[in-house]
């Protein structure tokens, strides 16, 4: 439990690896949207953690090698002081390097703890900050020119290599997490190492020794990092630093993966010595510094430099800051850790300790525990997890799907409501408009009916007046009443009635005209106005002189008389105009 | 994510798209050569396939921008590759406005006028047809781009300076056309001449997009 608690700094420091670092590998990838966070952080954190516990051993023990810090609480001061100071750099904008910031921490306990420093060993590490970042800027040149050159030569189209970038930079970051985590595992767990249980736990297809599961713990706090805080870092860097072309980005991605897998892999190495080279030395190296290389690397293939001075200045400040500050943080730590909590920071014997802190049972033997059961049931649980997840995603699926399609069905019936609304609204109108029309009509045939009767009874009148007359022998009499008949009849021949009817009828189908004729010549009579009706409604003077009871020539004047008041000139024709205005 | 199919499928609409725009222009310039030689049944004709092309292209645009969008290819480059794609569908567009109104306003073109209006549709189709090439180059081979587009400035000013000739001629030499008349046709020269502007605007787009392509 003590172990698990002085541990903590250490996953603190994995932590904020994973939050920085990943983004470094799915920065260009996530920040471009090329590949979704979610993906990427699964991908990255299964990686980081297969390569820390199966390949981190190499760089580690050039760490151990620097300063072995054998005490719990020594470790547990080096690991916090070096998270804090990384913490602290990533704050105020610097890119720092995990691996300085330990660097500088493990000095500064051999500094204070009195153990020698190995110089040998320091400056190799040393060497490796100015080698890393040379040699992602050689790796990213020379893969550069060669991806160049095969997308000149293959002519891909675009989309397509979208695609293929896609998958490209997929792998490349996996192999890029694959070496993170082989590589700066050094960096999280190193100092611990010497504390590591002696546990080994057998899962049938391999065995993890205490150092592995060490590596593993770690591993998941970097993952943990990765998940919970890297999302905005791969934000930034994608937009920032790393705001290149995809092609260039997969160059970048791969360079660093290959600085870092080369910085941690036993097996290049002694395959160089087998070349007769020197070997390059297992050191955690920074990804970040690794990537500027390759920028730049790109860069001056490009003939174009991509980062700017401030940048570089920037990396420069990092590189003497960090660990300096890191081993000024330790020194302080471990002087409070060892004076105020009396805790001890070193194995060796140092004056004035007070109380012995009990690392782990070092016990001669080394406990195995066999995890094929618990390994297979764990696979079997969460195999029956999945399909019971994947049943019910299929279940909220089909629900979803069952829904939508309610939706548009009652979209389509409440349109289709509204259309038939529509279409009774007009049935309903032209039904009003049939019984205004058959109110009318039946309106016109009672008058009809009443004219017919009345004509009837007036012609009775008529015949039975002659029909007197015709017997009568006085002729003074006759005479008198026949030209009072002839009076009447022709009183009854000017239909005054029916013609008022006629126009009134005119009138109200003709509104606009009567209106418009108004107000343009307000000087004509009532007389003139029912001429220019009839004009319009294109009848001739005889019908018009039968129509008013008058005489074709008086029609004619009349007609004078209305053009000299409508100011028509010579050639212009009077019904033509009345028709057009 | 790792299914060529979509990425295949949007190649494919694209040339479709590139292949409309490019037949367009041939129709139009058939189009233009009947109006102004009397052939009214072809005209027709070609009005109605222009019309015809004008619509599929518009349905591929909107097909290919529904991939890239749904498909989330190419982030960085699908917003510059859409509005690529929509000033080339302007230009089939330009050109069946253009028919379209020398079908409806039917303007009178005074036969001396026939050769230099068959030359200025030339080359402003010329214009349209070299940024076709270019626009291709574009996603497969961003680096020829430049070659290619100077072609269309070319044409471009050609067609500028034909047209100037076209107008110049009409208000200055021909003194028999109503003034009417003369507006009339200055306006079909400038809805040729325009349509080598169009092409001109999409050469000036993938220029920059072909930096910003090359690696």
């Amino acid at each position: 439990m003590l172990f698990l608690i002085f541990l903590s700094s250490g996953l603190f420091l994995g932590w904020s690896l994973g939050s920085n670092d990943a983004a470094n590998i799915f920065g260009t990838a996530v920040g471009s949207r090329m590949v979704s966070f979610k993906r990427a952080a699964w991908i990255a954190s299964i990686f980081v953690v297969i390569g820390a516990v199966f390949q981190g051993r190499g760089a580690t023990e050039t760490l151990s090698n620097l300063g072995s810090v054998d005490a719990l609480a020594g470790a547990f001061t080096v690991a916090l002081c070096a998270a804090i100071t990384v913490f602290i750099m990533t704050r105020s904008g610097l890119p720092v390097s995990t691996s300085q910031a330990v660097v500088g921490a493990i000095v500064g306990w051999s500094a204070f703890t009195g153990n020698q420093t190995d110089y040998v060993v320091l400056t190799k590490i040393v060497t490796t900050w100015i080698t890393g970042p040379v040699l992602g800027m050689i790796f990213a040149a020379l893969l550069f020119l060669l991806l160049r050159r095969i997308l000149r030569r293959m002519q891909i189209h675009v989309i397509k290599l979208d695609s293929i970038i896609r998958i490209g930079l997929i792998t490349a970051g996996a192999f890029g997490a694959y070496s993170l985590g082989a590589n700066n595992i050094a960096n999280v767990m190193g100092v611990f190492v010497a504390s590591a249980p002696n546990i080994e736990l057998n899962f049938g297809l391999f065995v993890l020794d205490g150092v592995q599961i060490l590596f593993l713990i770690g591993g998941i706090a970097i993952s943990v990092g990765i998940f919970t805080y890297s999302h905005k870092v791969m934000q930034t860097v994608g937009r920032g630093i790393l705001a290149l072309t995809p092609e260039a980005a997969l160059v970048v991605v791969l360079t660093q993966a290959l600085v870092l897998f080369l910085f941690s892999s036993a097996s290049f190495s002694s395959f160089l010595i087998w070349l007769g080279l020197p070997p390059l030395p297992l050191v955690p190296v920074s990804s970040t510094q690794v990537v500027v290389g390759a920028v730049l690397g790109i860069g001056l293939v490009k003939g174009v430099n991509e980062i700017k001075g401030k940048t570089l200045g920037g990396i420069a400040v990092g590189w003497i800051a960090t660990p300096l500050v890191a081993g000024i943080f330790t020194y302080l730590g471990l002087f409070f850790v060892q004076n105020v909590f009396g805790l001890v920071v070193t194995a060796k014997t140092i004056a004035g300790q007070m109380e012995e802190v009990p690392t782990e049972p070092m016990a001669s033997g080394i406990y195995n525990i066999n995890l094929i059961m618990p390994g297979l049931l764990i696979l079997a649980f969460m195999i029956i997890i999945l399909l019971v997840f994947l049943f019910f995603r299929q279940q909220k699926l089909r629900l979803k799907t069952e829904n939508e399609l309610l939706v548009h069905q009652n979209e389509f019936f409440n349109s289709q409501k509204a259309l038939n609304e529509l279409e009774i609204n007009a049935i309903q109108m032209e039904n009003t408009m049939l019984s205004n029309k058959l109110e009318l009509k039946r309106q016109e045939l009672n008058t009809l009916l009443m004219n017919i009767s009345e004509q009837r009874a007036f012609l009775e009148n008529i015949t039975n007046q002659i029909s007197e007359l015709i017997g009568s022998q006085d002729i003074k009499m006759r005479d008198a009443r026949l030209k009072e008949l002839s009076v009447l009849l022709k009183q009854k021949m000017s239909f005054s009635k029916e013609i008022e009817e006629f126009y009134g009828q005119i009138e109200q189908v003709h509104k606009d005209f009567q209106i418009k004729l108004s107000v343009r010549f307000p000087d004509l009579t009532e007389n003139e106005k029912r001429l220019a009706t009839l004009l319009r409604l294109n009848f001739s003077s005889k019908e018009i002189a039968t129509f008013l009871n008058i005489s074709p020539k008086s029609v004619e004047i009349a007609r004078y008389r209305l053009r000299k008041k409508l100011e028509l000139k010579a050639g212009e024709n009077l019904t033509q105009f009345l028709i057009n205005l | 994510m790792f299914s060529f199919q979509q990425a295949n499928k949007s190649i494919e609409l694209i040339d479709t798209f590139l292949n409309s725009i490019d037949e367009g222009a041939l129709i139009f310039k058939e189009g233009v050569k009947n109006y102004l030689f009397g052939n009214r049944e072809s005209f027709v004709d070609n009005l109605k396939t222009l019309s015809a092309l004008e619509t599929e292209a518009d349905i591929t645009r909107r097909k290919i921008e529904n991939i890239l969008y749904t498909q989330s290819l190419m982030p960085q480059l699908r917003g510059d590759i859409m509005r690529l794609l929509e000033v080339l569908d302007n230009i089939i567009d330009m050109a069946k406005k253009s028919l379209f109104q020398f079908d409806v306003e039917v303007p009178h073109i005074p036969a001396e006028l026939n050769q230099d209006l068959v030359k200025l549709t030339e080359v402003s189709a010329a214009a349209i047809d070299s940024v076709i090439p270019a626009a291709r180059d574009y996603f497969r081979n961003p680096e020829k781009v430049k070659e290619k587009i100077h072609r269309v400035y070319l044409y471009e000013k050609e067609a500028d300076k034909l047209a100037d000739a076209i107008k110049r001629k009409v208000f200055q030499e021909m003194t028999n056309l109503k003034l009417s008349e003369k507006f009339h046709l200055r306006y079909f020269t400038l809805h040729i001449e325009n349509l080598s502007d169009a092409a001109q605007e999409a050469a000036d787009m993938l220029s920059i997009m072909a930096i910003k392509r090359t690696i």
